[in-house]
Order: structure tokens, then sequence, then C-alpha cells
């Protein structure tokens, strides 16, 4: 064991997906023509005024409920002062001193059991513009279409101890977003953005050490990668008797290393104020209530859930659950066809497979979840033998056609009538009359020869079964 | 309270204005004075009092969720400074 403890605390950033902004009524919508999505307010016009979307208050208040902070009945909007061109009034509005919500806590599985992590704080902020950097000439092109998209910043304590811990907090935060449907978790496309903080001590110390800020990871893995790599850095100046420098470092996806970004540090001086635009939030406790009554079931809950009802292990569960399309899949699979053990490995091996193959999420796949039951009914009731559903399977998938139509259409149907069966006996007998006389010599081994010629002879669908009956009333 | 020129040069930094010698030295004085008569507010003792974040007594004001589209791009690009008819130009950041 290490002579230091690694100590990480993550801000996540979160769009929510409202269909207007958080103080004026433009479209979120991602993609489309540059500053297609703007407005007077967007441009930072001087005169216009915010207006909060009740929509966004209404997502960030569920998320708070989520993960059992205490929303504060009052809470203020600031202005963070700071210039750059994709932010055209020279302040973005957020949250300092009072948001709506603090003192949190998140269940988080990371493969050492079950460990609680702290929420800080849950906040609301607008997003800012995106800007493009021209490399010919001396200019930045900037597009405002993103600028005032509704954010929740969610702090979490410095709760995490390894690089594996803040990626399954990471995992259960975005599971929670999602399965609220108040975000797309979409890292690479940055609707769900995380920096670190990270930091070493002697084991055993209470006081953290200087910490660094770790930013640009656009996927778990840069995560997992980046916070890795930081530690070792760490480790190392200190065992070199050198000191870590507080400052912003920028993960390099090329090298897989943390570089600082100097320069940016000096500047930080934000002089947050109360934004005098914006009247305190007010949150009524009714509504609070009413929205508390209505939050769906969490993928801690229901991940327990389906290791209780279905008797799945906790490895396929976690899986099953941790996206909710997924686990939505797999319960109505199992409304149509009460089999959730034979169902549940039909996702975990051949579909995520094929998923993962073609690069797709579950809802962009054709294959329904009655399909797959069908699917799994059609080898129960020996209509085709697993072989073959593995092959019905692949049909499904890519044209989202029924399975029951693939077997009929490519002929597939098992062959379990005795007569059909014993005619292609007979035939493969025949065919080998020396392999015959040396099974009957006592070469018993031959025995997976006949049974494989067979099934090849009736191109994998003769039913093994009742292959082996016949063969060993005609063999013995 | 008595607020320095380095202050005032930074404060004019951050706030990305360029002063003459003879104002940051006008400022310097300003800007003591004004936050002198804050010190002066801060001899009172107020922590019975709720802060008061806005003189306004309106309770926040929040509407639905619907998008809208008022503008034209054209027109709102029309007003900067310089753009291609799809993105603002700007001096190179970076």
């Amino acid at each position: 064991m290490s002579r230091h403890e690694t100590v990480i605390g993550l801000e996540i950033h979160a769009q929510l997906k409202t269909e207007s902004k958080i103080f004026c009524s433009c479209s979120t919508r991602f993609g489309g023509e540059p500053n297609e999505n703007t407005c007077p307010v967007c441009f930072g016009m001087p005169g216009v005024l915010p207006v909060l979307n009740k929509k966004a208050v209404e997502y960030g208040i569920k998320m708070a409920l989520a993960v059992d902070c205490r929303i504060n009945s009052r809470s203020i909007f600031a202005r963070k002062n700071y210039f750059y061109p994709d932010l055209p009034k020279g302040y973005q509005i957020s949250q300092y001193e009072e948001p709506l919500a603090e003192h949190g806590r998140i269940s988080i599985l990371s493969g050492d059991g079950e460990k609680v992590i702290g929420i800080t704080r849950i906040h609301m902020e607008e997003d800012a513009g995106k800007s493009i950097h021209s490399s010919t000439e001396n200019v930045s092109y900037v597009d405002l279409n993103r600028t005032g998209v509704p954010l929740l910043e969610i702090v979490s304590e410095p709760d995490m101890r390894t690089p594996r811990e803040a990626v399954a907090y990471l995992k259960a935060l975005r599971g929670i977003l999602l399965y609220l449907e108040i975000c797309d978790g979409n890292m690479e496309e940055g609707s769900f953005r995380c920096d670190a903080n990270v930091s070493i001590r002697p084991r055993g110390q209470e006081e953290y050490g200087t910490r660094t800020e770790i930013k640009n990871m656009n996927s778990f893995r840069h995560v997992q990668k980046a916070l890795e790599y930081e530690v070792g850095r760490q480790i190392d100046l200190v065992e070199d008797g050198e000191k870590v420098v507080q400052e912003t470092r920028l993960f390099d996806v090329e090298k897989g290393v943390t570089r600082s970004m100097r320069g940016k540090e000096e500047a930080h001086d934000y002089r947050y104020f109360p934004d005098p635009d914006l009247t305190p939030l007010i949150i009524d406790p009714d509504w609070v209530e009413i929205l508390r009554a209505d939050l769906p079931e969490l993928p801690i809950a229901r991940q327990k859930r389906f290791v209780s009802d279905y008797s799945l292990p906790d490895a396929d569960a976690l899986v099953l659950t941790s996206e909710k399309d997924l686990a939505d899949f797999f319960e109505t699979a199992v409304a149509e066809y009460n089999q959730p053990k034979k169902i549940c490995n039909w996702i975990m091996g051949e579909l995520l497979g094929k998923l993962n193959e073609r690069g797709l999420s579950i809802s962009g796949a054709k294959i329904t979840p009655g399909q797959l039951a069908a699917l799994v009914r059609l080898v129960d009731e020996d209509k085709i033998s697993g072989k073959i559903a593995k092959q019905v399977f692949v049909e499904v998938f890519d044209k989202g056609i029924d399975p029951e139509k693939v077997v009929e259409e490519k002929g597939l149907v098992q062959i379990s009538d005795s007569s059909a069966l014993e005619a292609v006996v007979d035939e493969v007998l025949g065919a080998h009359p020396d392999e015959v006389q040396r099974y009957k010599d006592g070469q018993k081994k031959l025995l997976g020869f006949f049974v494989g010629r067979i099934i090849k002879e009736t191109k994998g669908q003769a039913n093994p079964g009742v292959v082996n009956k016949i063969r060993s009333r005609k063999l013995g | 309270m008595k607020i320095t020129r380095e202050e005032v040069a930074r404060i004019a930094d951050l706030a990305r204005l360029e002063l003459k010698e003879e104002k940051v030295e006008k400022f310097a004085f300003q800007f003591s004075d004004i936050i002198g008569y804050m010190d002066k507010m801060n001899s009172l003792d107020t922590s019975g009092v709720e802060p008061l974040y806005s003189p306004s007594e309106n309770r926040s004001v929040m509407r639905e969720d619907k998008a809208k589209k008022d503008y034209r791009r054209k027109d709102l690009l029309s007003s900067a400074p310089d753009h291609d008819e799809e993105y603002l130009i700007v001096p190179k950041i970076l």
C-alpha cells in the first residue's frame, strides 16, 4: 500500500434537456446553423432582462431530491465576472452564496462494495457559447447557440480515494440524470462534463495536500487515465522533495498526460455579486413535495429489485440498470415472456455484443423487447436450436423483423420429426460404411463424427436430442 | 481604508480598462472614499438582520419552457463589429 492517500473531488456540469434556454426563449437544440438559436439576451444587448425557465428549476429540484440534498427555499443568482468572447455580457449568471441545494449524498458501487459520497452543493447557471480559433488568420469565430443553455453544476465533497471511485461516482450521477430524464449524459458532445480536483497526502494526515484542477476529460476512460496520471505525477513530485503547485491542468488525450495551462490562473478573480436583474428564487415547499412524489425509481433501487425480483446476479443487474433504456428493454421483454435469466443472458451476451460492435445504444437498435422475448420462446419451445437462434438474432438485430418471420422465410425450423430425421441418419450411415464398421468394432469416439455429419446434412436444423435417439437405436 | 494605485491598476485590468496615470491617482482617492464609507456602515451590528439580496419585494417570476424564434440571425449579426453571415468574428483568443 502506498504511503500516500489520494483525495479527489469532482465538479459536474450537466446540460438540462429543456426545450428553451434558461433565461430566454431560444431553442436549446444541438447542431444546426451557427448563431441560429440566438436573441438579444444571448447577445448581451443593453437593456435586455433574463426571465427564468420554470422547467430548468424543476429539473434542478428533481436532481437535488434524488441525491438527498436540502433544497434552499430561497436561492440567489449571482454574476460571475470574466471576459471571454463566447460570453458577450462579460459575466455568467450563476449561483454563489445561496445555491439551489446543499448537503446531499449518493451511494456508489466501485468493486470495493457500497460507499457514500457527499454532495456539497447543486446550483444553476447558464452555459457559454463556443469559439473556433482560426489556424490561418488572427481571428476567432463565435457561435452563441449554446449561450444560455441551462446547466446544473454538481459539486462533490473530496470523498473519493481512487480514480476508480471517481469514475464510479460519475457513472452513478449520470445514471440518476438519465433516469430522471433531465440530461442526455453525452460526454463526447459535452452535455455531461467533468472537472476534477486532485491532491495527495501522507496516509493518516487530516489536512489536505495542495490540489490541482484537471479539465478536458471527455469520457469515463479519459477521467480514469487523467486521474491515474495526475496522482502518479504528484507522488513523484513529493517523493523527489518538490512541491505540488496549485494550478489548472488540461488532459492531453493523445499523450495520456496532464499539462499545466499557465497564465490563466492569475486572472481568477470573478468578483461575484448578486444579479440585480433577477429577484431571489423562492421555492414553494408544496412544489417540492409534488416533485418528490413524482420521482421515478432510481438506478440503485432498480438494481436491488432486479436481484431480488428476477434472481439476477449483482454484476448483471448493475449492467442492465446502468442505462435506463436498457433496463426498460429488459423489463418489457420479461413482461412478454417470463424467463428473466434467459432474457438477461441474451442481452448481456448477444445484444450488448452487437450494440458494441456497431457502436449503437439500445435506443438506436432496431430489435424490440418483444422480438427478443419471442426468440427466447422459440428456443424454449424447440422450434429452433440455440445455434440457429444466434443466426436468427443477427437478422432480427439488423433488420428489426420478427424472429418467427426470419425462421419461416429462411426455412430454419428445427427438424424434430423422427421420420424425416431417420432418412437423414440412414443416408449418413449408408455413405460411411467403413466408419460404421469401425464404430461397431469399438471405436466409440466416432460417435461425434456421425452426429456432426447429421447436423451438417440438415444445415444445423436437426434437433440434437432426436438425432441422438435415432442414432443409438440404429448403431447401438 | 486606503486603496493603493496598484489595486486600482489591477481592478482596471480585470475590467479591461486602460487608465491614464493621472486617472489612476484620482481613482485611488475616490475608491478610498467609497470603501471608507462602506467601513463606516460595516461598523454597525447587523448580526440579527437578514441580508438583502434585492430591493424588489417581488417574488421570482418564471416562464413556461416554450421555445420561440423572434429574431433573425441576419439582424442580430448586423449589430456586431464583424461577422461572416454565420459566425461573429473577434480578435483571436488563446
